[in-house]
């Protein structure tokens, strides 16, 4: 699992709590080594640090297509309503 | 002709000219006066109850629509109560509704004829499709965890896009893009198969950015007006959609085609929201929660290793206790070591006075070595004067001439001085002490090899018939042996015994060779 490790600070916030759940999972089955549990536990900060990022980033933006006469897509306007 | 042409409209100038309530009032008289009593077949669209007891309904089929009223008098003694998508015969007059310029069917009877043809038709148009494999289960897509843009195919005004808005902003607020569409009439279908199009055909990272998951929403009504999305062309854009796709049309009961072709279904546009995104909150408290478990799992961990390492550390036994008695072993062979080699320097003396090196075993030959030559060197010079003389006698036998003899005599005579004054005893007694040195040191030697100190130890040699037997299977074969020790031989037979034989023999064996040789006891 880990020789294919993609930087935290790429990953969405699915994939970041998803490695998340697993680092927790093998922490809590107490069978890594002691140093891998500390880069363990040095990685799975560092993803919760990426999940509350990616939560803190969620902002609502509500735009309208504008068509054309044609129906296609021109561009966006704000919804109203 | 152009003439006539251009007279024409002139010519309807000419025409009666009714005002309006004539004209209403003669569509009126025409209209029921052919339509007096018709029986019409056709689906219930909307049915609307009054309170006052009047019916109001739509018959229809796949073009055309025919409103209707069934009078509370009718409505009452009716055997079949009229409802939406029933198949029927009504039974009737047309009239007109001049205030309004429309025309409706006065219903007096109202029976059930059969299924409706338009769910008929529904029904063959969903098998399909089906046969297409469009509803296939395998074609559906996992509906993306967290969306990042939301494409919204609905109306951009009205309760739909509002609960879907609220709902989104509840759980998790997220990008949303609104493609606006009729969501009823003749448009609907054609807008709502380019929007699902239209957002699929939006490049990852344009300017407008395309949604990872499309809702094609719509609020609840009657089936005519959902049925925009039993369109063919819109379940086949739900079905090709490559961006996952959740439709919410009408209420819970209301299943239209699309709800077949999408990647899920939802009972509701709320419904939608609720499937598109998760619940942030409670995505932190995961996520805290993973977070403290992280840090009570790293120290109970430290914990446990610092607890096994005290436990371990525990049992392992004291240094001092551990080299005590490595101590003790080496402080007592410390103790025996000068002992032990005094010891040892002893036996070696005492084996090397065992074997006295006696130079005089050597000297014996030796001296008479040099008797003999001494001897010969004696008479060595008397002979060769003795040789002369019997030389001088044979030659004044020939009485050759004296003086030229008597000249080769003195020559012969001074050679033969100088080769005697050159004879000397040393040439032999050197060379007889080098060689007696030589035997000397051989003879160290071979005491060294000799088997004999062996014998001494308390070892002794076996021989059968004079050869000597080192196993056991010989020994066995052999009819007697014959066991040398250090003090002598002695036979053994090979009778039950063992130590039978008498001594007699055992003396006479070492005394075969040895008889001529004492000090050089055969090895074999």
């Amino acid at each position: 699992m880990s020789e294919t490790q993609k930087p935290v600070e790429e990953m969405s916030f699915e994939e970041a709590i998803r490695e998340l759940e697993t680092v927790v999972g093998q922490l809590e089955r107490g069978d890594v080594a002691l140093e891998q549990s500390i880069a363990l536990y040095e990685r799975g900060a560092k993803l919760k640090t990426r999940c509350e990022t990616k939560l803190a980033e969620a902002e609502e933006k509500v735009a309208k297509i504008t068509l054309d006469a044609s129906g296609q897509p021109q561009g966006t306007a704000p919804l109203e309503g | 002709m152009d003439l006539f042409e251009d007279e024409a409209p002139k010519g309807g100038d000419n025409a009666h000219e009714f005002s309006v309530s004539e004209i209403s009032g003669a569509v009126k008289k025409t209209v029921e006066g052919a339509f007096g009593h018709v029986r019409v077949r056709g689906e219930l669209g909307r049915v609307t109850h009054h309170r006052s007891g009047h019916v109001y309904l739509d018959l229809k089929d796949e073009r055309a629509s025919l409103s209707g009223v069934i009078w509370r008098g009718s409505a009452s003694k009716m055997e079949t109560r009229p409802e939406e998508g029933m198949e029927v015969i009504a039974t009737g007059r047309l009239t007109t509704f001049q205030g309004q310029s429309k025309y409706q069917m006065v219903i007096e009877s109202l029976v059930p004829a059969g299924a409706g043809a338009l769910m008929a038709m529904l029904e063959k148009r969903r098998k399909m499709l089906e046969g297409e494999g469009l509803f296939d289960p395998a074609r559906k897509r996992p509906i993306p965890w967290l969306p990042e843009v939301i494409g919204v195919v609905t109306s951009p005004t009205g309760a739909v896009i509002r609960d879907i808005l609220h709902r989104l902003r509840d759980r998790f607020p997220r990008k949303v893009l609104v493609w606006p569409v009729a969501v009823q009439g003749p448009n609907c279908a054609p807008d709502v198969t380019r929007a699902i199009r239209g957002f699929n055909a939006l490049s990852v990272g344009g300017a407008l950015p395309r949604p990872d998951l499309i809702i094609v929403a719509r609020g609840g009504g009657s089936i005519e007006d959902l049925w925009g999305f039993n369109e063919e062309s819109v379940v086949r854009a739900a079905a090709e959609s490559a961006i996952p796709l959740i439709s919410a049309v009408g209420h819970e009961t209301d299943t239209t085609l699309i709800d077949h072709a999408s990647d899920r279904r939802a009972p509701t546009p709320t419904a939608a929201a609720e499937i598109a995104v998760p619940v942030r909150a409670e995505l932190a408290a995961d996520i805290a929660q993973m977070g403290a478990r992280l840090g009570q799992l790293q120290r109970y961990a430290m914990d446990r290793r610092g607890e096994r390492l005290r436990d371990l550390s525990r049992g392992l036994p004291r240094s001092d206790a551990l080299l005590q008695g490595p101590r003790q072993r080496l402080d007592d062979l410390d103790r025996r070591l000068p002992g032990a080699l005094r010891a040892a320097i002893a036996a070696k003396r005492l084996a090397l006075s065992e074997h006295p090196l006696r130079p005089a075993l050597a000297a014996v030959p030796v001296a008479r070595a040099r008797d003999r030559v001494e001897r010969a060197a004696a008479t060595l010079p008397g002979a060769f004067r003795g040789g002369i003389a019997q030389r001088r006698l044979a030659l004044s036998q020939h009485s050759l001439r004296p003086a030229g003899l008597s000249e080769r005599l003195r020559q012969e005579r001074r050679h033969a001085e100088r080769v005697a004054g050159r004879l000397t005893p040393e040439l032999v007694t050197d060379r007889l002490r080098r060689l007696s040195e030589r035997l000397a040191a051989l003879d160290r030697l071979r005491e060294t090899l000799s088997h004999r100190a062996t014998l001494e130890r308390g070892f002794a040699v076996v021989r059968a018939g004079g050869t000597v037997v080192t196993d056991r299977a010989s020994a066995a074969a052999a009819a007697e042996l014959e066991i040398e020790f250090k003090d002598g031989r002695l036979t053994v037979g090979q009778g039950g015994g063992g130590s039978e034989p008498p001594a007699a023999p055992a003396p006479k064996a070492p005394r075969r060779k040895p008889a001529s040789k004492p000090e050089q006891p055969d090895l074999f």
